[in-house]
Formats: C-alpha cells, structure tokens, sequence
C-alpha cells in the first residue's frame, strides 16, 4: 500500500515538473487571474525580457481593485486609475487572454467571478497577483497570492518556484449557534492564532463544521486563510462542491466531466496522512465576532470586553498603538460602540449568501440615519441575483441602495474611502491602519453584525434581532 | 527584473520595532495605480511618514536624521497582509537593501528575494540585541554576509546564522531570476501541460 497523503500533498506533488536541488519546486500552474493593480510591470518585465505568454489560455483577467460602484458607464474619473485599466485592456487584447472589463457582464472581484463561472476547479493550482486568491481553496485546489515577478513568471512559464509549505490542519468539531456564520468561524480561528500564526503553512479545514457549510461559506474561511499568515487553505471537494461547479459556464461538459468526477473523488486526505500541526476547535465556541484592532487576529465574541495587553500574543506596545488607533481601550465592552459606515462587499463577503444575510435583518427594519451604507455586490451576477431573488426590494425599503461591483472599499483604491477618524463595520478581510482610508478605523465582522450595526448604528449582537 | 548582486552588506541600520508591519503601511493602497515601477520609496510608509498636509512626522524614524543606511531592522511578522510587491518595490528604491527580523511573513519574503532584497531572519534574542546597540548607538554597524550567510554587530563582534535556500543564495549572489531558469526549461513545460486534465 502507498503511503498515506495528504489533499495538498495529492495536489501539489501533481504539479511538480522538477525539484531544483538544494531549492524550489517547479510548480505547474493551471489557471492564472490577473488584475489591473499588480499586472501592468509585469507585462512591462516580459516585453523588456522579449518573452511572450506561454499559454494565453490558462490566465483570465478581470478589472476590479480601481474600478468605480457608481456609473460604471460613464469614463473613470481618476486618470490613474483609468490608466491601469487601460493598460489591463491593452495587455490582454495583446496578448489575446480572456479579459472582462468594467461593463463587461462578467465583470466582478476577481475571486467571485473565478467560481461562479467554473474557471476554478478541484485538483488545479490557482494563482493570482492577490493575497486572497487562497479563497479557491474552498474547492479543493492550491491556490495563492503571489508577487508581481512571479505574475511575470506565470505569463512567461506558466510555473512558480516555491518550496513545499508545512501542512496544517484545523478541524472545527460541532454545529455552530444561532447567528454564527462562515466568517464567524474563520475569524474566531484567526483570533485563535494570531495573525502570524499559520506563517509557513498551508492549511486544510476538516470537521463537521466545513463538512456541512455553503460553497460560499468556505470561500469566505478560505478567503481569510491568508491573514494568520498561512499560504493558503482548502477543503476537500465534496459533493456540495460538484452541485455547485456543474452547468456553470465554463465549467467541464458532458464526458469531460464525467472523466473529471472519479478523478475529484480521491482528492481528499488519506487515513493515517499526517500534518506538522493539527489544531482543533469547537463550534460551540464561537459567537458572532467582531475586531477592534488594527489586524485580522484582533478580534473577539461581540458581547465580549476588548482584552487586556498581556492576555494578547502580539506584543504589548503593538497591542496599545493599535488600541490608540482605533481610540479604544483594554477592557471596554464592544457592544454599544458607534459605528459611522458599513461595508458589504469584498471577495471575503460579496456573494449572494452575504446578501441574504444581511436582508434577513434589514427586512421590515430601516437604516439608522447617520449610518452611510455600502452595499457592493463582487459581480454582476451577485448584482442580478439580488434584484432576481427580491433582495433589491427589500434593501431599498430599508433606506439602503446597492452599488455596483468591485473591491471598493476593501483597500478603498477607488473613490469608497472611509473618511479619516470614522468606524466602519465591514465585511472585508482586512483592518489595517488606512486600510479603508488615510485614517479609517475598521472592525471586520460578519454580514450579519454589519446589519444589526446599520440598522442600529451601533456594535450590536445580532441574536438580538433574529 | 534585474537587481544589484547582493553578496557583502556593511551599514548602519534604521530600526522599525513595531510588530505585524504590514504591506498597506509600507505602501498604502492608493500608491499602487502606477503602471511602471519607479518613483515608489517617496511614499515608502507614507502615513507613518507624513501628515495629512505632506510635511515629515518628525518623531518617525525615516525622517530622524539620526538614523540611515541600507539595512531595515523590522519586529516580528514583518510585511504581512497584503501581496503586493510594490511593497519590496519601496524599499528597494529608497535605499534599503536588507530587511532583519525574527519573522517574515511569506509573501513578502518571496517579493523581497524577487527584487533584491535579502530578508534575514534572525533569532528573537538576536533582534534584541541589534534594537539594543542601536539604541545605544544609532551609528553601529552591522555586517550581513550572503556567501557566509551570517550576521554580525561589528562593534562587539557578535554574530548569528541564516538560512537561506541555495538557490535563491545563488540568484541573489549573481542578480538572476527565477525567470531566466524557467525560460530554460520551456519545452518541459510544454509538455507537461499537455497531461494536465484541463
């Protein structure tokens, strides 16, 4: 009998064309996205080398980073922006590599618009010139953040070199409680590990937990994989996987995807496989949780007190420049705190489910009056499925209005900035000093307590209003 | 993207001892809509740099004349969060040629490597000690060597190892790229692709 492996090991040692000795794996890539932020020096890089793009075929690319939520029609006010877009356009038209640009039906955040089409598929390596491509993991492949070069590298090669990470594996045991979603999960495991914690690693979910979550929900884990530092996680295909993939646009027809399903069926990790580490969670633990500093792995149950420095991993004076910035303080309860902005939105939270989460609260509700609400579907599918299925409707009577697909606020590239000094509840995956905006101070949490916080006005539970 | 070789580094160090540094303060998001690569180490940590009205926060370390050279001294986690090589980009350009820590988070270290930045990984005991005598000295040198792969304190003569993969020690030492190996083996690659499923 062969030895026992691992689902990464199953993936990753498939794409390996050669060990360098004494360095990286030559590592195979199946699909490639790229975006108008982190690609234009590297088609810059492959005319000044006098390379070409090896296979056009395998790199899609979609504008989203810099793009506008309002009039998508109308000529991109910021001439820097519209440059990088241009030049997206260009390369692509070049280069002749699938490219849907702004106005383009399929245009959406390059990691909605990847699965919803069926570009992303179990057994593949997947990577993308932004940290939170590890979000196709949700499907059973490899898939990464890389740098700049490295895109350079894929159009030219399509390979990376990279040594083989560590493996490890979180196993959330258990039914999580009333109002706990996906993101819940995640950033109550990240708050677990600290925001380096899995640095070196790349992750698989197992457990009762991820077993029996949506498509959507282990993109949204998968997604924020990369802010305990791992590489990226993944989850073994299943069958809630394949009803998701199969009839989508590009997905595999007919035989080529009967031939592909006994092939996703061993991709899953064998008995007695072994992982340098193995964390283990309950979901009984996990509440509705908020941040309240100024990275992913600050962040606690909403009913909870923000806690004192030396109960934290990260150093006391990072913990209490970070309070500073956020004007909190140790022990303060985050319930009642006021909120300025909510963002929904993001490829962590821009997908249907996340829609109908939030208007589960919202129905029959209004928006508090100071509240000014974001509402950005990651595609323009996400965008018609909510007008489809009603959502729209009840959103509107609610006071809030929908804008239309990107990244938007997430890193705020665009004209969506959080002004200096104000407090945004946002569905995004990260909560960095500025990230939002010069200033913006943001607490990542889940669709649904960014609801109960636009409604409201301020931190609340949202088991308080189901 | 050629880069200097990279084999002997003797230099002053500018300390940064905050933890999880990460890439948007290295450079904020809205520095990234250049589409060439230059011009980036004038917004090197620009809000950490700069007040809103542009002019120098005197109390951060860039813009203490007490401080300079070529050697970044970061605290643990440094470069996490976002993928964006223009972070390396930044520090490359305005000057810095090596970055120490006790942590790096991947990502980051990867760029870095790609654009010829050597990131040293050192012991936390040894950060202490490299915070510590710059404190006590903000001109102190230290000595990074990428052959021997060691860092040392000139002043006192202490010194610690670091690992580095070979082949990236030999593309730092010679200025190539990963991309110049994989160009040499492009007909293994072709055929590779060929028994990929899809």
């Amino acid at each position: 009998m062969s030895t026992p492996k691992t689902l990464f090991d199953k993936v990753w040692d498939a794409h390996v064309i050669r060990q360098v000795k004494d360095g990286p794996d030559v590592l195979f890539i199946d699909r490639h996205f790229i975006h108008e932020v982190t690609s234009p020096v590297a088609f810059l890089g492959l005319e000044s080398r006098g390379a070409s793009v090896l296979f056009s075929g395998r790199t899609f690319a979609t504008a989203d980073h810099n793009t506008p939520t309002l009039n998508q029609h109308l000529p991109v006010a910021d001439p820097l922006s519209a440059n990088q877009l241009a030049a997206l356009e260009r390369n692509a038209a070049h280069y002749g590599i699938s490219h849907w640009g702004l106005g383009h039906q399929k245009n959406g955040i390059v990691h909605v618009v990847g699965p919803e089409n069926g570009i992303t598929l179990p057994g593949m390596t997947i990577v993308c010139g932004d940290s939170h491509t590890s979000t196709h993991g949700a499907f059973g492949a490899i898939a990464f953040g890389i740098g700049t070069s490295e895109v350079e590298m894929v159009l030219a090669a399509q390979c990376i070199m990279q040594p083989k990470p560590k493996k490890m594996r979180i196993t959330v045991n258990g039914k999580v409680g009333k109002a706990v979603l996906p993101k819940d999960v995640i950033l109550y495991i990240i708050s677990q590990t600290s925001a380096s914690g899995a640095t070196g690693y790349f992750v698989e979910y197992a457990g009762e937990v991820f077993e029996n979550m949506s498509m959507e929900g282990r993109m949204t884990v998968c997604n924020m994989t990369i802010e305990m530092g791992a590489r990226g996680g993944m989850i073994a295909p299943d069958e809630t996987t394949l009803n998701y993939l199969k009839g989508r646009d590009l997905s595999p027809k007919g035989e080529q995807w009967d031939k592909l399903v006994p092939y996703w069926q061993t991709l899953k990790t064998d008995e007695g496989a072994t992982f340098d580490l193995d964390l283990t969670f309950d979901a009984a633990d996990i509440e509705p949780q908020i941040t309240y500093g100024t990275n992913p792995g600050l962040g606690t149950g909403v009913t909870h007190q923000i806690p004192m420095a030396d109960a934290v991993k990260d150093g006391s004076a990072s913990y209490k420049k970070s309070l500073q910035y956020m004007g909190f303080a140790e022990n303060e309860s985050m319930l009642g705190k006021p909120v300025d902005f909510v963002f929904l939105g993001s490829c962590t939270n821009g997908r249907i489910e996340d829609f109908r989460a939030f208007a589960s609260i919202v129905k029959g509700r209004q928006k508090a009056d100071h509240i000014t609400a974001w509402l950005v579907p990651g595609s323009h599918v996400v965008e018609k499925q909510i007008k489809d299925e009603g959502i729209l409707d009840i959103l509107t009577q609610a006071g809030f209005e929908l804008r239309q697909p990107g990244c938007s606020a997430c890193l705020a590239m665009n004209e969506d900035k959080i002004p200096a000094g104000k407090y945004a509840v946002s569905t995004s995956n990260r909560n960095f000093e500025g990230r939002q905006g010069p200033g913006a101070r943001t607490l990542l949490a889940s669709p649904l307590v960014a609801a109960a916080a636009a409604v409201t006005g301020v931190v609340t539970d949202p088991r308080q209003l189901i | 993207m050629a880069y200097d070789k990279f084999t002997i580094l003797r230099s002053s160090a500018v300390p940064m001892p905050n933890e999880n540094v990460d890439t948007d303060q290295i450079i904020p998001a809205r520095f990234l809509k250049a589409t060439e690569r230059k011009g980036f180490g004038d917004n090197l940590f620009r809000d950490w740099r700069y007040n809103s009205d542009n002019t120098p926060k005197a109390d951060f370390v860039l813009n203490m004349p007490t401080y300079s050279g070529k050697i970044l001294v970061g605290g643990k986690n440094f470069g996490s969060g976002s993928s964006r090589e223009h972070a390396a980009w930044a520090i490359y350009d305005y000057g810095f040629r090596c970055v120490v820590s006790s942590f790096f988070a991947d990502i980051f270290q990867n760029n870095s490597i790609n654009v010829g930045i050597l990131p040293v990984r050192v012991t936390p005991e040894f950060l202490e000690k490299i915070f510590a005598a710059i404190e006590a000295d903000p001109k102190t040198e230290l000595e990074v060597n990428l052959p021997a792969q060691t860092i040392t304190l000139l002043a006192t003569g202490e010194s610690e190892n670091f690992a580095i993969n070979e082949y990236k020690k030999h593309n730092l030492t010679n200025g190539y790229d990963d991309i110049d190996y994989l160009l040499s083996m492009k007909n293994e690659i072709a055929a590779f692709a060929e028994t990929r499923p899809f």
